[in-house]
């Protein structure tokens, strides 16, 4: 354990306010060197306006940061990498068609006058390469390369710079259990190194197996700083992180179910390898479980009509629907909330009014044609406050929102609908625990009006939580369904592991 | 208690008053921007402000004007349309050519307008149903069109023979010329289309995230043939009133027409990657173009150098908007 001396990054008194919003309040704490300090705090909490104002993106409106007790200024990003600064994003800023050397070196390849030094560049790649134990080929190009290999490209670029300080954003979402492990055992290594290491994250198990200190944000304002995390407790920082006792979040109740709402008979398409048979009744929740590549979204997807089907029938309530696409979907009261919600889910440049009413026109509109402002606005609002949508008016784009909240826009568009049956696809992915709850809630309040619930979801906790049935995919089949009485997580994950074809022994179904 | 709000208590009058300031200046910087060309040119340019003038601003840009109402639509739903020049001068050498023939006045206009929406209705399949690149796409449209105009011309200008046909592009009323009211009219319809109708708002989804327009159920498929239909159809309209104020079909006319009238929706404000666009922006941009164009030519500064004049003005112009637009954020 090492002594907390001087803190070697100190925020003091940070503070950022956009237009209608204040990101950040007088934040104030500091990360010692030679520690792994956590950040952690729901989704608009102001994580990112930090590391922004950190990597030297935006200028702070107040306070300032302060490294190894002497106040800096980062006029642009160059001035924070010069600095020893590196922040690693979720998204890895890397040039897909480059070579690893390259990127490992961008912005300072080695050579004189502008003529690189080719010798030079791969023999420091190398050795960088090989300080972190990784075996990558430094003129391999980027865009070959696995989620994981890119991320230790991305640390070896820290290296380069010999950063001082390393942030690390949401680094896990993507990685599987082995190369988080291996993440960790380098971060370790960093720290070692006397690096003062910051470490964003929703995944308070990381938390307390990796970090050493965290400070917790609420609002923009720094709540509270923990030195050290030992006798702590992962409701205590929820609470923390949430404002709230942890009772208030959502708890799961049974309710009645009605006859079938959905029901899917011999479907086969894109992505299933098998014909798909489920049923959902009114009022419950099933859930599909399944690593990447269960085939989840696709059955959704073939489901909905974003994807057409080759063959199999789709009921609702008991009637054939002829489901060819996404407008007949709607039509007969099936609604989807893809995966991506950045990229399928909202219209970012559009408003939270638009957004939310962009389906639903066709029911105020006399004649399929002119709108009514009014209604237009009634309905927004009344979701807005049903959903508890923070934006601070209807006008706010929706990319200036955050995650979780855009989340609710997306369903906010189906509430107004005559919804018999939704299909939601990761639908609290990179979401807060805080909002998570609130998702969860709707949901709930959703079957217990009488919708049938499809949830697809890679993430266990979340599907033992909420749901009433679970329905097991591995490999584009649907290979097992299972009670909620009856579901644990050693058993569920058990069937949704990989096995190789063919199979000696099937589950039963 | 505000009107738009959210229950959560943290949610201040304050920031709602910020946030609705902030974007009613995002929105109206190009406004102030030809408040100041104008008033420069009204104060420094002899006779540009009279009413003379003004009418003769108006009309110089009316095909513009008229084209730029239904491009917006194409822009705002993240397409091009590069063929419009094309169309304009094969619907005034069409309709010239039947109204000759035939001697109905009625005929060629029909028939310019709607072959411009046949052009349209090619464009619209090829990039909405076939899935073709729209910038490819009306560039090989363009080429076409414009050689068909050449041929149903022979290459040499078409005059019109029926007199009755001249009313269209040379009358006036109310002391302004009939283009300049069908600019308006435009104007007006496509304004309250873009803003008041599920086919125009549609329109700014599909620009915005057209994946996520389809699976939340809109149809973009048939908005997207539609709106080039239309365009198509406004073309050949301009194109017909063009044919009737030069008193002649003329297959060479409207070069580069495609391109001013993209800069004028540019100047507006309209995003060229689709999802943004108003239709009062539109009106500033083209009244941007017209003020300056007017202005150099009342201080007889010769062509050519007009030529680099406006598209520094165009650069500058859009240039203050975004610089204006980052000290927002």
């Amino acid at each position: 354990m090492h002594p907390v001396t001087t803190p070697y990054l100190q925020f003091d008194r940070l503070t950022k306010t956009f237009p209608g919003v204040r990101a950040l309040d007088r934040v104030t704490f500091g990360v010692a060197a030679g520690r792994v300090h956590a950040l952690i705090g729901e989704n608009g909490a102001g994580k990112s306006t930090l590391l922004k104002i950190l990597s030297g993106v935006y200028r702070p409106d107040e306070g300032r940061i302060l490294l190894d007790g002497r106040p800096r200024a980062f006029r642009s990003t160059t001035d924070a990498l010069a600095a020893g600064i590196v922040v690693i994003h979720q998204e890895l800023h890397l040039v897909g068609q480059l070579s690893v050397a390259e990127n490992l070196f961008l912005g300072h390849l080695p050579g004189r006058w502008g003529w690189v030094d080719w010798r030079r560049l791969l023999a420091a790649a190398r050795r960088y390469l090989s300080e972190l134990g990784e075996d990558i080929d430094p003129q391999a190009a980027v865009r070959n390369l696995s989620i994981s290999q890119r991320q230790m490209i991305e640390i070896a670029k820290a290296l380069t710079r010999d950063a001082r300080v390393i942030a690390f954003d949401e680094p896990t979402s993507s990685l599987s259990s082995r190369e988080i492990d291996r993440l960790f055992q380098i971060i370790r290594g960093l720290r070692d190194q006397n690096r003062a290491i910051l470490y964003v994250s929703h995944r308070l198990s990381e938390v307390f197996e990796l970090c050493d200190a965290a400070t917790v944000l609420r609002d923009g304002r720094c709540v509270e700083t923990f030195q050290t995390l030992a006798g702590l407790s992962q409701d205590l920082l929820v609470e923390r992180m949430v404002g709230r006792p942890i009772s208030d979040l959502y708890r799961y109740s049974p309710r009645p179910h009605g006859p079938a709402a959905l029901q899917v008979e011999g479907l086969l398409g894109p992505g299933l390898r098998a014909p798909a048979n489920l049923s959902v009744a009114q009022g419950e929740i099933v859930g599909l479980f399944g690593l990447v590549g269960a085939g989840r979204s696709e059955l959704l997807r073939l489901i909905y009509g974003a994807v057409r089907p080759t063959c199999g029938q789709v009921s609702i309530c008991g009637r054939a629907a002829g489901i060819r696409g996404p407008q007949e979907a709607i039509r007969r009261g099936v609604m989807f909330c893809p995966e991506d919600r950045k990229r399928d889910g909202v219209i970012p440049i559009r408003s939270v009014q638009e957004n939310i009413n962009l389906s639903s026109r066709r029911r105020f509109c006399p004649l399929g044609l002119l709108i009514h402002p009014g209604r237009e606005r009634q309905n927004a609002l009344r979701q807005v406050q049903r959903l508890a949508i923070k934006t601070p008016w209807l006008g706010q784009l929706v990319m200036n929102l955050s995650g979780g909240n855009q989340q609710k826009v997306v369903l906010a568009r189906w509430l107004s609908e005559d919804l018999r049956v939704i299909l939601l696809d990761e639908p609290t992915r990179g979401i807060d625990v805080g909002a998570k709850a609130e998702i969860y809630t709707i949901i709930h309040a959703l079957a217990r009006r009488g919708v049938g619930v499809l949830l697809a979801s890679s993430e266990l906790p979340e599907v033992l939580e909420i749901c009433d049935r679970i329905l097991v995919m591995r490999q584009g089949r649907i290979v097992a369904e299972l009670s909620r009485a009856k579901a644990t997580p050693q058993e569920v994950l058990k069937l949704a592991l990989p096995v190789a074809e063919p199979a000696a022994a099937r589950e039963p179904l | 208690m505000p009107r738009f709000f959210s229950p959560r208590p943290t949610v201040r009058t304050r920031r709602l008053l910020t946030a609705r300031l902030g974007s009613l200046w995002q929105g109206s910087g190009m406004l102030v921007v030809f408040a100041i060309i104008f008033l420069t040119a009204s104060l420094g340019v002899p006779h540009f402000f009279s009413w003379v003038n003004m009418t003769g601003l108006m009309l110089s840009v009316a095909t513009i004007g008229t084209i730029a109402c239904t491009m917006l639509f194409c822009l705002a739903s993240g397409d091009f349309d590069l063929s419009v020049g094309s169309v304009v001068a094969m619907s005034g050498v069409l309709a010239a050519v039947v109204v000759n023939f035939t001697g109905s006045v009625g005929l060629g206009i029909a028939a310019g307008i709607l072959a411009g929406g046949l052009v349209g209705l090619v464009n619209g399949l090829a990039i909405a149903a076939v899935g073709i690149n729209a910038l490819i796409t009306t560039l090989a449209t363009m080429q076409i069109v414009r050689g068909m105009s050449y041929i149903i011309s022979d290459g040499k200008a078409v005059g019109v023979r029926e007199p009755a046909f001249f009313s269209l592009g040379i009358s006036s009323f109310l002391g302004l010329p009939t283009p300049v009211w069908i600019m308006i009219g435009c104007f007006v319809i496509f304004g309250l289309l873009l803003n008041q109708t599920t086919f125009g708002r549609n329109t700014l989804a599909i620009g915005g995230n057209r994946e996520a327009a389809r699976l939340a159920g809109v149809a973009v498929r048939g908005t997207k043939i539609a709106i080039f239909t239309l365009q198509g159809l406004v073309a050949g309209f301009a194109g017909v009133i063009l044919a009737s104020r030069m008193t002649s079909g003329q297959p060479a006319t409207a070069q580069g027409l495609e391109l001013q009238v993209i800069s004028a929706c540019v100047l507006g404000g309209v995003s060229l990657t689709g999802g943004v666009g108003t239709i009062t922006g539109v009106i500033v941009g083209v009244l941007i173009m017209g003020t300056i164009q007017n202005a150099m030519n009342l201080l007889n500064i010769p062509p050519f150098y007009q030529y680099v004049a406006s598209g520094v003005i165009l650069l500058a112009a859009v240039m203050v908007d975004r610089l204006r637009q980052r000290t927002i954020a």
